[in-house]
């Protein structure tokens, strides 16, 4: 047996940390009679960034709800940590303070400063002290290069520099997993790019992130791995060289000739 | 103040036969005085009472029980659709017929007085307007804002009061002004069940003294002059909150 470090978490207490951080197994999810995923399967380990594209209404979206609980699943298993996210005996809490979502729509709180929006959950959910909280919250905004804008409300803000403070926001809470949701689809072509740059500097930081994005170029060169998902099923997986280059199905392909 | 204005208003009736007698004779003025602060604890407090139960009421219709939205549901016909004037006949005479009465040392007196009665009614009705207020307001928040503070692990009840709250009572500012206003007017009705706030005083200032049109002035601009200092204050309020970039 190998050595292996435990999880400090009280819940997965037999996780660790050589196993995937994110896992998925045969996950359905309906809204009513609709099935929107049928079935999906997926590792994530520690630290990787992976990638998740296919058209739109393939179910994308639901798949980033599911995974932080935001939506519930009828079928299959989702495991944080080797925690379970639909038993109903857990505590949402717990693993939602393990698992950040970025929107597409920012959903930042418009009556409150960029500072505020980062130092809220922290300060009220981890009951830290506002001191400690408010450094750790300049330090954020610094790191999304938001210096200076720590006051500014939302609306005085630019659709890239408000999804930037959303993404200090979810980092304040310190997650180990990061999701985020075409955090970029919303944004002007020069906005994107700063967007990008933040993320691709957590990934470089060791973040575990499961984005979902049209940003082709991004994805190739910063995910490990990239999944094709259509009509609720992933069509097709693999590392980005293989995936944009020698992609087998022909609805994989059909995408990428239109998207590239 | 009262000697200073005192001689002027003397000159006045004599000369003119204006009697503006609260402002000369002693014992009018006391009275006049008494009544403005009673109607101005009586417009406040009504305020007070009327928001927190738009509140709480605007709470509870977003529940889950049935049971509970169809009350407040019931609540808010029955006082959007009877006078505020019957309401407070109802409360003083009939439910104040039930409460006890305690022994102030030989004489007996009503544990609830008029004056707590009226704020009691009164914040019931304009509760009634403030909830179909605050639940249009609750209703305008967007589900994904709320939904990236359940995502920051925040308590259903800390969403409410820091996101929800905060963004609907905004929304809402425009519509509670114009029903704070409203309930502030209503306050005179007190009359009715003879809490001696300013209606009631200067009524008794007038029966005594023949002087109907003067006091009556006096009436109106004391009501001028409140509501549009409130309704001053409000619009102020408004401008403070406007969300910084949204909207304008
Ligand atoms: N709350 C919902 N209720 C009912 N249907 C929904 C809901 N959310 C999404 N859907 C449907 O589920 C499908 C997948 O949606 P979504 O996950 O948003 O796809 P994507 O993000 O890939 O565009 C779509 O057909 C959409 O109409
Ligand atoms: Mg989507």
């Amino acid at each position: 047996m190998s050595l292996q470090t435990k999880s400090k978490s009280p819940a997965g207490a037999d996780w660790t940390a050589d196993q995937p951080i994110v896992s998925l197994c045969d996950v359905h999810k309906s809204y009513g009679s609709v099935e929107v995923l049928k079935g999906i399967s997926l590792d994530v380990r520690k630290g990787e960034v992976i990638c998740i594209i296919g058209p739109s209404g393939s179910g994308k979206s639901t798949l980033i709800r599911c995974i932080n609980g935001l939506n519930d699943i009828q079928k299959g298993s989702i495991k944080v940590e080797g925690q379970e996210v639909n038993d109903p005996k857990l505590d949402l809490l717990t693993l939602r303070k393990k698992v950040g979502i970025v929107f597409q729509q920012y959903n930042l709180f418009p009556h409150k400063t960029a500072l505020d929006n980062v130092m809220m959950a922290p300060v009220l959910v981890l009951k830290e002290p506002k001191k400690e909280v408010e450094e750790r919250a300049r330090a954020l905004i610094a790191k999304v290069r938001l210096q200076g804008k720590e006051n500014a409300y939302p609306g005085e803000l630019s659709g890239g520099q408000q999804q930037r403070v959303a993404i200090a926001r979810s980092l304040a809470m310190r997650p180990d997993v990061m999701l985020f949701d075409e955090v970029t689809a919303a944004l002007d072509p020069e906005t994107v790019k700063e967007v990008l740059l933040t993320i691709r500097e957590l990934a470089s930081e060791g973040m575990t992130c499961i984005l979902v994005t049209h940003e082709m170029g991004f994805a190739r060169e910063v995910a490990d791995h990239v999944y094709f998902t259509d009509q609720g099923v992933i069509v097709e997986h693999g590392p980005p060289r293989q995936f944009f280059t020698k992609a087998s199905d022909p609805r994989t392909r059909q995408f990428l000739s239109q998207i590239l | 103040m009262f000697q200073l204005i005192a001689p002027f208003f003397q000159d006045l009736y004599e000369r003119t036969g204006l009697n503006f007698i609260v402002f000369y004779a002693p014992y009018e003025y006391d009275r006049f005085l008494s009544g403005i602060a009673i109607s101005l604890q009586l417009i406040f407090w009504s305020i007070v009472a009327s928001l927190l139960i738009g509140v709480f009421g605007a709470w509870a219709q977003s529940a889950r029980s049935p049971v509970l939205r169809g009350l407040v549901g019931a609540y808010i016909q029955a006082f959007r659709n009877t006078p505020p004037m019957i309401q407070l006949l109802f409360f003083y005479f009939a439910l104040g017929a039930f409460t006890p009465q305690v022994d102030m040392g030989g004489y007996y007196q009503p544990l609830i007085s008029s004056f707590a009665w009226a704020i009691i009614s009164l914040g019931i009705f304009g509760g009634a307007f403030n909830v179909e207020i605050f639940r249009s307001g609750l209703e305008a928040v967007p589900d994904s804002t709320r939904e990236a503070a359940e995502s920051l692990c925040m308590s259903k009840w800390q969403i409410y009061t820091y996101v929800t709250l905060p963004l609907a009572f905004r929304i809402s500012l425009p519509a509670l002004t114009n029903n704070l206003i409203s309930l502030a007017k209503t306050t005179s009705l007190a009359y009715v069940i003879s809490v001696p706030e300013v209606t009631y005083s200067l009524n008794q200032v007038w029966s005594d003294n023949i002087n109907v049109p003067e006091m009556m002035l006096l009436l109106f601009l004391f009501y001028i002059l409140v509501v549009s200092l409130l309704a001053a204050g409000l619009h102020f309020l408004e401008r403070r909150l406007a969300l910084p970039g949204y909207g304008q």
